[in-house]
């Protein structure tokens, strides 16, 4: 079996946890090959070399690959699909935007955000919002696969895979960049921190948002919301965390004013330690909190603060 | 310009999940059904483009049960000129695959000439987000995916992505598919009259064998069991005895 795994490769760089947590789950298929595409890859394709399980790594540089555009980026993995047996990429906005159009090229139903690999051919996956897992065997000659990262550990960084340039296919130039709207922040990422504190409805507004934000830099963490803080505009939409936002599991949760709907459950009840602080005990949180506060966040959240020195 | 909004069927999002005991799927049988939230959004835009102006004619497509005509008649009474039901299958616990789905609006395209497609970024039960990058892919179009601000130019389209990163704007050429996310709009409820109205629109009902598409599944479906649940927690009645846990019991801090 020999597996492409499509690297997540962002401005020019490997983002490292999201591809060797991919990787980790793509030698559970085969032998893995890894492809590094953008407007710059080097760099990246240097980075993926040290993947461990890499037995190759594909560079494809060219300047209608820089916004991981659909179009372009689908049409070189199908350029290069003949070879593999599985394409397999982290279940990131990018992957997710790509590979069912590759999926389709190919004529092969896509499997969408696996969470377990069973062997080559069957797989486990998250539907109704995680509130079932379901395992499918694809019949499809060539398996196109999208990893949910938080279910598996990192692939270690002491591989040394050649590194071989590859052209990048005919740009079908249906799409154009326009402009990305992107928040510097020196907080760790959202779906690869160790803690993650997250604020929702019960926050009040953005200028509140910030006793969260205060709280997660107290800790290192990074920031999570609820869809309905994102909607109420306290948070940016990719701070968003549930079934239609990132998926997280680090290993301190805190949710803050968060009710425990489903959709947000999705995306977090993975978690190692849960906390949940709702000044309503029947908040149903609580259900799934290892620890639980029923207070006033206004009240908890800064003696959290002193607390922690 | 003509615009096609494919609309499905799903559990209604809060209706709580039960898993059959036997692993063979999640009880769908008297449960709650509504229109997929996002398509919600996505019917939602084609109407506001239509009291732009810049659309003529909605046309809804559904592909399932027969029962999908009542999400059908939704789309219609909020605003939907017209519905395709593709019956593609008589058992309520049968999902038609995104490969298929998009094969067979491929066909409803074909025969249509809409010059845009606007869906939902993804299905809240199977939670597959496929359909409109496969739909893209057979028409060799355009895509614009998870789409929080959508603008027409000419023959192009102006989308605002929601990415892991932020916010992507992308300039997409017409015709093209764009699939929206939760922050595009909130959709409208359909009013009494336009219910009453939504009655006599036109629906036509197709079969997959009317567009010469096979719905057979590519991924046979092993199982389906609930997920691992979590052990008891217990409240913590201070602030002080919460770090104090975190510290010494879970060691998280
Ligand atoms: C298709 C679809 C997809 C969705 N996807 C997602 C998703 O990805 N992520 C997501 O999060 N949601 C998602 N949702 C929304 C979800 O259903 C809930 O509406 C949302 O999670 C609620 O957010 P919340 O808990 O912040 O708000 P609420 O449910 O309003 O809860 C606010 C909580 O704050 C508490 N509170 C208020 N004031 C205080 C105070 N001073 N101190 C302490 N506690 C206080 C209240 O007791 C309450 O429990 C989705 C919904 C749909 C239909
Ligand atoms: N059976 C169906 N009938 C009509 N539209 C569908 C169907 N399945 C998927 N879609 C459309 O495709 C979107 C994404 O679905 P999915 O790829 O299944 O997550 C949905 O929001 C709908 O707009």
């Amino acid at each position: 079996m020999a597996v492409l795994l499509f690297a997540e490769v962002t401005n020019g760089e490997l983002a490292w946890d999201a591809t060797s947590k991919a990787m980790t789950a793509a030698k559970m298929m085969g032998d893995v090959t890894v492809l590094c595409a953008g407007a710059q890859a080097s760099a990246a394709a240097a980075e993926a070399a040290k993947l461990e399980g890499a037995t190759k790594v594909l560079c494809a540089e060219d300047a209608s690959l820089g916004h991981r555009l659909a179009e372009p980026t689908a049409a070189l993995i199908v350029s290069l699909a003949g070879d593999y047996s599985h394409i397999v990429a982290p279940a990131t906005t990018d992957a997710k935007n790509v590979l069912p159009r590759v999926a389709a090229l190919l004529d092969a139903m896509v499997i969408t955000d696996v969470s377990g690999v069973v062997d080559a051919d069957t797989f486990e996956r998250p539907i109704y919002a995680g509130n079932a897992i379901q395992t499918v065997k694809s019949k499809d000659a060539v398996k196109v696969v999208s990893i949910r990262t938080s279910t598996f550990d990192a692939a270690a960084d002491t591989g040394s895979a050649p590194v071989e340039t590859i052209s990048a296919a005919d740009n079908p130039a249906l799409s154009e960049w326009v402009e990305d709207k992107v928040q510097e922040t020196d907080r760790p990422e959202l779906t690869s921190a160790k803690i993650v504190v997250s604020g929702g409805r019960g926050v009040g507004s953005e200028e509140n948002f910030e006793l969260i934000e205060s709280l997660a830099d107290k800790l290192g963490a990074a920031v999570g919301a609820s869809r309905a803080a994102v909607d109420s505009g306290y948070a940016p939409n990719d701070w968003q965390v549930g079934q239609t936002g990132k998926v997280v599991a680090p290993d301190l949760y805190v949710a803050i004013g968060i009710s425990g709907a489903i959709q947000h459950l999705a995306g977090m009840k993975d978690s190692k330690v849960i906390v949940a602080i709702n000044k309503d005990e029947e908040a149903p949180i609580f259900q799934v909190a290892d620890y639980g506060l029923v207070g006033d966040l206004f009240d908890a959240v800064p003696k959290l603060k002193e607390a922690l020195g | 310009m003509k615009v096609l909004v494919p609309v499905k069927r799903v559990i209604d999002y809060n209706v709580k999940v039960r898993v059959k005991a036997d692993g063979t799927g999640v009880d769908l049988a008297n449960v709650k059904m509504s229109m997929n939230p996002f398509d919600e959004i996505a019917v939602e835009q084609a109407i506001r483009m239509k009291e732009a102006g810049t659309v003529e004619e909605i046309v809804a497509v559904s592909i399932g049960v027969k029962q999908a005509q009542e999400t059908l008649r939704t789309a219609l009474a909020m605003g939907a000129d017209r519905a395709i039901l593709v019956v593609a299958s008589e058992d309520v616990n049968t999902d038609i695959e995104p490969l298929a789905v998009a094969k067979i609006l491929k066909a409803v395209v074909d025969e249509e000439a809409p010059g845009l497609v606007i869906c939902g970024k993804q299905a809240i039960d199977n939670d597959m987000n496929a359909t409109g990058q496969m739909l893209s892919a057979l028409l060799g179009w355009s895509q614009a995916t998870f789409a929080s601000e959508v603008a027409v130019e000419g023959d192009s389209a102006i989308v605002t992505r929601e990415v892991d990163g932020g916010l992507q704007t992308i300039k997409v050429k017409m015709p093209a598919i764009i699939s929206v996310d939760l922050r595009l709009n909130e959709p409208r409820y359909a009013s009494l009259p336009n219910i009453m109205k939504a009655k006599k629109k036109p629906m036509d009902e197709k079969t997959p064998a009317d567009y010469g598409v096979d719905v057979t599944p590519r991924l046979e479906i092993l199982s389906t069991v609930e997920p691992a649940t979590r052990a008891a927690g217990v409240m913590v009645g201070s602030v002080e005895e919460l770090v104090t846990k975190l510290k010494d019991e879970a060691g998280v801090i």
